[in-house]
């Protein structure tokens, strides 16, 4: 028989430990799931500011003279467009045109492209992007070199700040500086994963620790709370980003997964053009709609959902929203049944449950 | 944190016996592990729950949902159920908050007595929880 591998573990699995959290197998990482209440750190983020451990994600550098052209060909997005300083959210995809990953791409150089991947993904996006390199470029998987912190929330500019004598002020969105947190060096990118404005901050592990509680401590006046997956997970949903694994995944296209945005098709030959443009010209079957329940009922991941009470999808997301109040869900149905507005029913533990269709994403921030 | 004169399951579980009546609800350690919870259900099969329903030991009696998970409730005896604590449609955070006391989940006569003695004392539980993290 063969044995379980081993969890592995984050730099601050031992500071989670110690908070009490409780922890998760994520893809095979041992994780924070919440620290204390799930619906009290997503709160956090979306009304002052929250921290969340992220080293499980991995890295992926692609350097040297045509860094540009190999990360242009396995990427959707035009990589050519990026100034230095500048990030993207592109697909990866395989020649049939369903993922391999959902990926930022940050111009660190002309020379020099660096990719943030989803963790249970890395080694595969590493094996996928070196099959794809006729090109002059080196690509390496450097996730060992580098732990992840997400601040996120409207106080996380004035917590960080206290960390760093880089201006954050001046760094948009999807953009990033390279300078130092609390004396050590730092990628400092304003992303995240909840739809609020924020910070993900690329650091020596070794620091990990040290930092998370500098950061801890500077929002404390602001109410910092640590927070966990679930969170995350709910933060995301409400914004509609997407999960690796849920929205996208191998058998699913940008266009199905309501992600035409980030394909440029104007930008030349990329991998898994061919696919995506056939798919374009013979139509879709289905695309990914939202859903809020009317009846009582949380259309959870993987449930049926019926349409004139006939199978026709299937949820991929789906959560009571602690912003909203309501259950909310992603779903994917018949491009013709994907409009809003629409009676559907979720089967809820053989149960069919009201819910309808409505626009997205559920939440979007006031700028 | 564990009253020592419930009895628990390993699908965490308590009920407190007082002369026939067993009070029945789901342990702290329970619903520190589902996080908040939203709601509770109570079925057995395919219908609700209602007092005078006979339930079996170890048969479903319905659901406690949180954010993030849904978990079934497993009646730890059998016996007839003489009452269901409605307020908790209303109020199923009261479940993290007061899981041995005000959240109880419902009252049963009991029928075979006897199951008591297969359950787990306060002290088991506790040991079984900690080896199970």
């Amino acid at each position: 028989m063969l044995a379980a591998a081993p969890l592995k573990a984050t730099c601050l699995n031992a500071v989670h430990r110690a908070m009490s959290a409780k922890m998760v197998d994520f893809g095979g990482w041992d994780m924070p799931v919440q620290y204390a209440s799930l619906v009290e750190e997503h709160q956090a983020v979306r009304k002052s500011v929250g921290v969340f451990d992220v080293s499980h994600m991995g890295e992926i550098d692609i350097a040297g003279p045509e860094a540009l052209q190999l990360t242009d060909f396995v990427t959707t997005n035009a990589a050519a467009r990026l100034k230095t300083g500048q990030i993207q959210y592109a697909g990866l995809l395989y020649e049939h045109g369903g993922f391999v990953d959902d990926v930022l791409v940050h111009k660190v150089a002309g020379d020099h492209y660096f990719l943030c991947v989803n963790a249970s993904n890395q080694e595969k996006d590493f094996d996928h992007i070196r099959a794809q390199n006729r090109f002059d470029a080196e690509v390496g998987l450097v996730s060992d070199n580098y732990a992840q912190l997400a601040i996120q929330g409207p106080n996380a500019r004035a917590t960080l700040q206290k960390l760093t004598t880089v201006d954050l002020a001046p760094i948009r969105y999807y953009w990033f500086v390279d300078g130092a947190v609390s004396g050590t060096p730092a990628r400092i990118a304003r992303t995240g994963y909840t739809g609020e404005d924020g910070f993900e901050i690329y650091i020596d592990p070794a620091e990990g620790a040290r930092l998370w509680h500098e950061i801890l401590g500077a929002g404390k006046e602001f109410g910092i709370r640590p927070c966990g997956l679930g969170a995350r997970n709910t933060l995301r949903l409400e914004a509609k980003m997407a999960l690796y694994g849920h929205e996208i995944h191998a058998s699913i296209t940008p266009w199905e997964a309501d992600l035409g945005w980030i394909v440029k098709l104007d930008k030349g030959d990329f991998l898994g053009r061919a696919a995506l443009d056939k798919q374009k010209e013979q139509g879709l079957h289905r695309k990914l709609i939202g859903f809020e329940m009317c009846g009582r009922g949380i259309g959870r991941d993987g449930y049926e959902v019926l349409v004139d009470g006939a199978p026709a999808g299937w949820v991929t997301s789906g959560s009571p929203s602690p912003t909203l109040n309501k259950n909310i869900g992603l779903c994917y149905l018949p491009l013709a049944q994907a409009t809003v507005g629409r009676a559907i029913e979720v089967v809820v533990r053989s149960q069919p449950v009201a819910a309808v269709t409505v626009e997205t994403p559920f939440y979007k921030r006031a700028k | 944190m564990y009253p020592e004169n419930y009895r628990y399951t390993k699908e965490h579980e308590w009920v407190h016996v007082e002369g026939d009546t067993g009070t029945i609800g789901i342990t702290d350690h329970a619903q520190h592990e589902l996080g908040d919870i939203v709601y509770v259900d109570f079925k057995y099969g395919r219908d609700t729950l209602k007092p005078g329903q006979q339930v079996d030991q170890g048969k479903s009696i319905g659901s406690v949902e949180s954010v993030k998970a849904v978990s079934d409730i497993y009646s730890p005896v059998s016996g007839e159920i003489v009452e269901i604590n409605q307020s908790l449609a209303d109020a199923p955070e009261k479940l993290n908050a007061d899981p041995h006391g005000e959240a109880w989940l419902v009252k049963m006569r009991l029928s075979h007595p006897e199951e008591i003695a297969n359950l787990l004392s306060a002290a088991d539980y506790q040991t079984y929880i900690g080896a199970e993290k």
